[in-house]
């Protein structure tokens, strides 16, 4: 196991390479540069234009600085934006942290939440419980993440942000609270993108999990466990959801690797300050270090997610691990 | 020696669907004594799975019992050495995990599917041990190791620590045997246990049962579609159809005498030794109406000897000779009907 993880950490190395030259490729040729805007305004001159041209490095040709910046990487460097002149690592990692803990909180609340009401529902299917259950998963995939944070937002400023509160990451008071106090106001400021962005997720796990269920229940095996006179809840869940759950275990493995994604909408309506709408700035202003250093991060995020998803499914599915030794 | 362990009195189980109710099992009555092995036949559809599933307490909504008994006897409930009876249909469902697996034990016709694939052999064996016996793990490790010897799986101490997808179907058929024998149960009810095996395995396990109900003293209830197997392994055979009995017997008399028009026609459909399959041949028309049928014959649509009398009643089950019961207004008097060589 030990052998493959390795194998696999090296097999991740060529490829976070192809990634990035692949990214480098289409950046650079996208028509024109961060200093167009330059270009374009009357009160700068092309002398100056040109002097940015050298000190952004934007004067050599794509190869020669792919090659500049791959070596500052590999030195822990990730270049400086150009939009805010300051290293990339210094403006994403608050970023980082903003969007890790909304995506992580969200995790948390689909996961946590949908798969014990998933076996909630198919424990008890056709019950009024199944069925308020599909109707909230219902109205979860279907309502637009983008509407349902209006909507939490109006009902948030309608009680005067007492109950929650009205978008952003931190109060007023924030820096003069306690350390405890501070911990519970940025939760209580993630509740809102977190639900916002957890519904839709916690419908999908909630009808995947109740499905998944229902199916293992019907398994000869599970006939065979009550004929061995197993009593219920051990046919049920020591039999059943431990089949029923594989599925979903790898799902969440694989959902490791969108945790940096951002949710630029969510995050907009909200104020969120997180990796989203520094993205979509940073892509039209073509501040490439900034983008390059997103992809980079989220194609770290995608080889580790796969793997921990590899892993989890050997790790709960005999079958699996046996085959890979 | 008659000392029967189970008494099935008519027996029903229907299912409540939008449709309507179907009657799976309508009105099945029958003595099984211990050591005895009682075939049961009929086409697909006609309840067998059902009338076990149903001696299991295995049968749940939309299915229930309206009517009918199931008397099983177990020298555990017997007090002062008096024999008594248990009545399973009113058995609440967390005292019914008592009698399952380890005084009545069922055995499924899929070796594939009956084990769960994550856990171990032994793990899914000494979990039924430790249950119903009262017994340490360890104790538990070395009988379910001595049992799967029994039952023939070669270096038993090492493989029972494999998963059932390292086993063949054979092999699996053999460990879900293994299982069922494990509380030595008083009955053991196999659903066409070897159907899903190849012919030459499907030898191998029959003669595996038969050696190990001889040697455990189990009676035993054996679902097949084979009739060449009921030969070979029952004392007594059921024929049903429709969700009820249509003959009942000895194997001798079933085979020699068939006397229900159904019956005599499956024993026709029989091909000769040489022939390869020996299932049973589909007789023509349509199966019987399981869904609010009528209270006749279920036979009747296909029967060649229908009188006016089938469609206005239904015959009783009747004993027309010392255990030999036959449900019939019109049966078939001696030897087989024409068409027999
Ligand atoms: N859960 C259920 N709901 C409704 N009908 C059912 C249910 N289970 C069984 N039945 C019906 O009961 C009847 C008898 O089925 P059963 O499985 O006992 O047949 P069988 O004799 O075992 O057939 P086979 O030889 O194919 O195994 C069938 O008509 C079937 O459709
Ligand atoms: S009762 Fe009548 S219809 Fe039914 S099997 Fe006998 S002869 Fe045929
Ligand atoms: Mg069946």
């Amino acid at each position: 196991m030990l052998k493959y993880i390795l194998r696999r950490i090296i097999l991740a190395i060529p490829v976070l390479l192809g990634v990035s030259i692949v990214s480098f490729m289409i950046i650079s040729l996208a028509p024109g540069d961060f200093l167009d805007s330059y270009r374009l305004n009357p009160a700068v001159s092309a002398d100056q234009v040109k002097n940015l041209e050298k000190r952004f490095g934007l004067d050599k040709s794509p190869v020669v600085q792919y090659f500049i910046w791959l070596k500052n990487i590999l030195k822990g460097d990730w270049g400086d934006s150009f939009t805010y002149q300051i290293p990339v690592w210094d403006l994403i990692w608050r970023r980082v942290g903003a969007t890790l803990l909304l995506s992580i909180t969200t995790f948390i609340f689909t996961w946590g939440i949908g798969i014990p009401l998933g076996i909630y529902a198919a424990l008890h299917q056709y019950s009024l419980g199944d069925q308020i259950v599909g109707v909230i998963g219902f109205i979860g995939l279907s309502i637009p993440n983008f509407f349902f944070a209006l909507l939490f937002l109006f009902f948030a400023a309608k009680t005067g942000g007492k109950i929650f509160p009205v978008g952003g990451y931190i109060s007023l008071g924030y820096d003069s609270f306690p350390a405890w106090k501070k911990f519970l106001d940025i939760l209580w400021h993630v509740l809102g993108p977190m639900i916002t962005l957890g519904t839709s997720g916690l419908a999908g796990t909630m009808r995947v999990m109740r499905g998944q269920l229902l199916d293992e229940l019907k398994q000869d095996y599970v006939e065979f466990a009550r004929a061995k006179g197993m009593p219920e809840n051990v046919v049920i869940y020591k039999h059943a959801l431990r089949n029923a759950i594989n599925p979903i275990i790898t799902a969440l493995g694989f959902s490791i690797s969108g945790l940096l994604g951002g949710a630029v909408l969510t995050e907009n309506v909200f104020g969120w300050p997180g990796m989203g709408q520094l993205i979509i700035e940073a892509l039209l202003q073509q501040d490439i270090f900034v983008i390059m250093a997103d992809i980079m991060l989220a194609s770290v995020l995608l080889v580790l997610g796969n793997l921990i998803a590899d892993i989890l499914l050997a790790a709960v599915d005999p079958r699996v691990r046996l085959r890979l030794g | 020696m008659s000392e029967p362990v189970l008494i099935v009195e008519n027996l029903k189980t229907y299912f409540d669907i939008a449709e309507g109710t179907v009657k799976a099992v309508n009105g099945v009555s029958f003595t099984l004594n211990k050591n005895e092995s009682l075939g049961v036949v009929g086409e697909t559809g006609s309840g067998k799975s059902v009338t076990m599933k149903t001696i299991m307490g295995l049968i749940k909504k939309p299915g229930y019992i309206p009517e009918g008994k199931i008397l099983f006897h177990t020298d555990e409930f017997s007090k002062d050495g008096k024999k008594e009876y248990i009545d399973l249909t009113k058995l609440p469902p967390h005292q019914f995990t008592r009698i399952r697996g380890r005084h009545i034990a069922m055995i499924f016709q899929d070796p594939m599917t009956s084990l769960n694939p994550m856990y171990t052999v032994a793990d899914q064996m000494i979990e039924t041990i430790m249950y119903h016996q009262n017994v340490s793990e360890l104790e538990a490790r070395k009988r379910a190791i001595e049992l799967l010897r029994k039952v023939g799986i070669p270096n038993a101490d090492k493989r029972i620590d494999d998963y059932p997808f390292q086993f063949s179907g054979g092999q699996r058929q053999r460990i879900v045997i293994a299982i069922g024998l494990s509380c030595n149960p008083e009955l053991l009810i196999a659903d066409e246990p070897t159907t899903a095996l190849d012919v030459t395995i499907q030898a191998q396990i029959l003669e595996l049962m038969k050696d190990l109900q001889n040697e455990f003293n189990t009676a035993m209830i054996y679902i097949t579609h084979d009739l060449s197997v009921v030969a070979e392994i029952a004392d007594k055979v059921m024929v049903m159809y429709g969700g009820m009995q249509m003959e009942m017997a000895d194997v001798n008399t079933i085979f020699e005498k068939p006397t229900h028009p159904y019956t005599n026609m499956l024993l026709n459909c029989i091909p000769r030794h040489d022939a390869k399959k020996e299932d049973l041949e589909p007789i023509p028309g349509q199966p019987p109406i399981m869904l609010d049928p009528p209270n006749l014959c279920p036979f009747l649509p296909r029967c060649p000897r229908a009188t006016d009398r089938c469609r206005k009643e239904l015959a009783e089950f009747k004993e027309v000779e010392p255990e030999h019961f036959v449900r019939c207004w019109n049966p078939v008097a001696d030897t087989r009907m024409e068409g027999d060589k």
